[in-house]
Parts: structure tokens; sequence; C-alpha cells
């Protein structure tokens, strides 16, 4: 029960005792994947055989390909940044004009409009995947039998990937930057707009100056979102993978730590990514 | 170009339709219609080369099937058992962080919990992979504690997907639970224990109806990502894992037979849609207040 309340010793010990369980259960996963990426063997698995930065830096010469030298891998996780960039431009675009559109536009069906942009999110993302599969490829059919244009962008590949995963994470987009816009303060801009500013001046140096914390905290979730993204990419993806395709791929495969040298810099490179965001939105909050 | 002030009478029509051709063209080209497109597709049979007819014979597969009649119910079983365990972990880890830790320690007990999510699932994914393969850490911890003689494989059995599951909504089931229990007012707690009510009575009585919306949003969305989860299951299930989504890829890439993958897609949907409308009916609650929750 609550701080105030007496609280019997068995009680406070069976708390601890599920807080460590809890946060062991949380990190184990976590820490083997990093700590075996730094392991003398062929194999992600104990014993522990000493420490070794092979599967970092190694190349076929010493008979291991380290990360670094593994061009496939590299090649996936540039593949998943572009990809990702080209997500978070387009949902931060989207997820702008659509906080305007619901919270200042004025139309019939507007409710309705709203509701349905949560829809992607309800939809499983294998399922997202498929139907915008089958829809690129049906244009794409239909391109070629009527005006004999190749269409290759509606075939499966990248661009169908970034369209695939923009398609829910625009939704999470539009409800961060709405939920921010809501906040602002109109009397800022009716104030700007008596004093012969123009629209444009007004979005430039009031509006957008106010949402770029949203707009940052989205551009960072989409990125890290689509990133991880694993089920509407699978069922669209080309000849090029992202890297969590690659990397399911080999785990399915076999094991081997270089897969853990790769998770080891995503999880660095995300930590670093949350610790930036969370200084941003403390100092804005201050 | 966007700032159209909210009172300005009559808004530009010119500003609206700009506003308004990327999310209708958003909506109706990456949701709306390619599910319009699977619904036909799931309809119509195959009778000969690029010919095809109106026909049920996909469901009637799936109905006559029971491998595929299996997979469905059993996945459905498992989000289902998967969701209330998830439940059941995380609600005291989210009384503790809402009630028992004073102060920043709460809300730093918070970020803690949500670090693991930051990374993606295949990461956390392999993370159990290396702990529970039959050469991994955990068997070998077994046989060195003398709890078994040779390293068990305890991959590609239920009870680990259901780990991994569960292990993957957590996040999703923490965050709404704090939210509905830092709203809930110590006081009435006090009062009810002045009053003598127990600790079981006390969160029966006015714990659990309080958090109920928090527990709803965080039961609809971990049950909706388990059911639509393909990378655990496989994985950790490796070929036990039955999972429905692998059905649909099966029928989609692997035998590129699409008819009936629409149709297993289709299934899978309505079965997600239904639940999640159940649980807004149960608990009384709109769509779009359960969503922003989450």
């Amino acid at each position: 029960m609550i701080p105030s309340l007496p609280r019997p010793l068995w009680l406070r010990a069976s708390t601890a005792a599920y807080l460590l369980a809890f946060l062991a259960f949380l990190f184990l996963p976590l820490i083997v994947v990093g700590v075996f990426a730094f392991n003398d063997a062929p194999y992600p698995a104990p014993p522990w055989r000493g420490f070794t930065l092979d599967w970092f830096v190694g190349n076929s010469a010493a008979g291991r390909t380290g990360l670094f030298a593994d061009s496939e891998l590299l090649g996936s996780l540039w593949t998943s940044c572009i990809v990702a960039t080209w997500v978070t431009l387009l949902s931060a675009l989207i997820g702008t004009s659509n906080a305007f559109l619901l919270e200042r536009g004025r139309f019939r069906g507007k409710q309705t409009l709203s509701v349905l942009m949560l829809a992607p999110l309800v939809i499983p993302g294998v399922i997202l995947g498929i139907s915008i599969l089958a829809f690129a490829s049906r244009i794409a059919e239909f391109a070629d039998d009527t005006f004999g244009l190749e269409l290759d962008f509606l075939r499966p590949g990248l661009p169908l990937v970034v369209l695939g995963q923009f398609s829910y994470i625009a939704t999470i987009a539009t409800l961060t930057i709405s939920a921010r816009l809501r906040r602002f303060d109109t009397t800022l801009e009716e104030a700007a707009l008596n004093l012969g500013a123009s629209k444009t001046a007004v979005f430039r140096t009031i509006l957008l100056p106010y949402l770029r914390p949203a707009l940052l905290g989205s551009a960072g979730i989409s990125f890290l979102m689509s990133f991880a993204d694993f089920n509407t990419t699978l069922m669209v993806v080309g000849s090029d993978s992202p890297l969590t395709v690659m990397m399911y791929g080999r785990m399915r495969e076999g094991a081997s730590p270089v897969l853990n040298a790769v998770s080891l810099f995503l999880m660095i490179a995300s930590a670093l990514l949350a610790l930036a965001l969370l200084r941003r939105g403390s100092r804005t909050a201050a | 170009m966007a700032a159209a002030p909210a009172k300005t009478p009559g808004q530009a029509p010119l500003v609206l339709g700009l506003l308004l051709a990327p999310a209708l063209f958003w909506l109706l080209a990456l949701v709306i219609l390619p599910h319009v497109d699977l619904a036909i597709l799931s309809f119509r049979e195959r009778v000969g080369p690029r010919q095809y007819a109106a026909s049920l014979a996909q469901y009637k597969t799936f109905f006559e099937e029971p491998l595929y009649l299996h997979v469905f119910l059993r996945t459905a079983v498992m989000s289902v058992i998967a969701t209330f365990l998830t439940l059941l972990l995380a609600f005291p880890i989210a009384w503790i962080i809402a009630k028992l830790a004073r102060g920043r320690a709460g809300s730093l007990l918070f970020i803690v919990c949500l670090i693991p999510f930051w990374v993606s699932e295949t990461v956390r994914t392999l993370g159990w992979m290396i702990l529970l393969r039959e050469s991994g850490v955990l068997p070998a911890l077994l046989v060195k504690l003398g709890l078994a003689s040779v390293p068990p494989e305890l991959l590609y059995r239920d009870a680990t997907i259901l780990v991994g599951l569960v292990y993957t909504s957590l996040l999703f089931m923490v965050v709404p639970l704090v939210t509905a229990l830092e709203s809930l007012d110590n006081s009435l707690i006090e009062a009810a224990y002045d009053l003598g009510a127990g600790g079981f009575t006390i969160l029966r009585k006015i714990v659990i109806p309080h958090a109920a919306p928090g527990i709803t949003a965080g039961c609809i969305v971990v049950f909706m990502l388990t059911l639509g989860n393909y990378l655990t299951p496989t994985l950790l299930g490796g070929k036990n894992s039955q999972w429905f989504t692998e059905q649909i890829y099966t029928q989609f890439i692997t035998r590129f037979n699409w008819e009936q993958g629409a149709a297993f897609g289709f299934l899978l949907l309505g079965l997600s849609t239904a639940l999640v409308v159940a649980g807004l009916k149960i608990s009384g609650q709109q769509f779009g207040d359960v969503m922003r929750r989450t």
C-alpha cells in the first residue's frame, strides 16, 4: 500500500525483491547482448573465453569478420538510415499539416477524419504491409497493362518500405504535434497580426519556434520507430534489406557475435538519442 | 501559409485545401484503398491464368482446413494469456512508480523501465535467444547449480514465446497504468484503511475501479500488438510457434497465394478489431481517448 500507511516487513521485503527481479528481467537480455559482443569465441554463448574486439574490428584476414568489415551488415545499417530519414521527414511534414488541420480547421467530417487518422495504430503491421503491397502491385499492373509504364517504385523495395512505415508513423507524429499546438496561446498570434506581421511571418517566427520541441520529439520517435520496424517492412522489402530484416535473417541461420556487436552499436546510438531528447525536454520544461 | 488564426471568420478555402490534401492522400492511398483492395482480393478465386471470379473459397479453406483454424485460435488464446500476464507483471511496478517511490525516484524508475524499449525488438529477442538456447546462459547456469544434468533447450516452447511477448509488451502496459494510478488520490486509500478495509478490499473496491481506463487501454494495445507480432513468436518459437501472422507471410510471400493471404489478413484484422471494440464497450470508453492515453 502507500507510504503513509503502515506496511508490514514482509510486504516491504517482497516489494524490494519484486523490484529487483523485475529490473533483472528487464535488463538481462540487453546485458548479455552487450557482454557477448566481446567474448573471444565464435558463438555468443558461455563460457567466457576472454576479451576481444574482433567482432568489431576483425577482418577476413583474421578469420573473423567484425562489424566494421561486414559490408553486408553495414550496407543494411545505411539502408535503415536512409529509410528512417525519409520516414521522419515525411511524418514531420504531414504531422504538422495535420495538426493545423485538426486544431485550426473548421470543416464537416473533422471528427470522422481525426478518428480515421488513429486507425493505422490499430491495424496490425503485417496487414498494413500486405495491403500496401497488394495495392501498389495492382497500380503497377494497371499502369503496365494500360500505358505500358514500368513503375518500379511500386514493386517491393525501399520506396514501399518508406510508405509502409510512414502509413502508421504519421499517426504518431500527428498526435505529438497536435497535442502541443492545442496548448498554444492564440493571443500571441493575434498580437503579432495586430502589429502588422504577415501570416507567413507569424508562422515562421512564432508558431514554428513554439512547435520546435514537439517537432524534434516526434522526429526522434519517428526515426527510432522506423529503425525498429519489422512487421510492415518484412512484407514489402525488396532486395535491399534494412537492418532489422537482415538481422532477422541471420538470427534464423545461426548465431554470430557480429550481431551482438551491431546490437550494442544500436543500443549506444539510441541511448544517445534518448538522452539528447530528454535533456532538450527538460530544458524546455524549465 | 498555415497560420490562419482560429478566430478569423471564414477560412480561406485554399489553405484548408492545402492542409486537407496530404491528410486525404495519406489516408486514402496508404490506408483505406489498400484495405479495400485487400478485401476484393480475399473475395475472389483464380479460375485460370489471369482469370478471377468472385468467391468465398478463401474463407471456406480457412474453416475447412483444421491447421489454419487451429493456428488462428491458438494465436488468439496465447495473446489473451500474454496480455493477462503482462498486466499481472506490470501492475506492481506501476504501483511502485506511481505510489511508493518518492519524488525523483519515481520518475527515475519510470525512465529506467522505458530504456529497454528504445532498442528494437530484434535486439531484445537476440538477448533472449542468447539467454535461453541450449548452449545459452540460463541452461549453463542450471547445470552449474545442479538443477539439470544436461543443459535443457529452453527455446521453442510455448512458455518461451509468452516470456518474449510479455517482455516486448511491458512498456505499453506500464505507461497507461502509471498514468491511471498517479491520478488516484492517496487520501481515498487512507480513508478506506481508516474505515477498516484490508489491502485486498482496497485494491478491489478503490484502486481497480479507478485504474480501469488505464487497464483497458493497456490491455487493448498489448493484445493488438501481440496478435500482430511476427518476430518474437517465430524466433523464440521456431517451427513450433504456429503464429497466425506467419501463415499470412507464408501465403503472401512464400506461396504467392495472395487471395488466401488477404483472407487470412482480414480474419486477423477482424479478430483484432472485435476485441478492441469489445474492450471499449466493456469499459465504456471512446476509441480516441484510449489511443491518446498510450
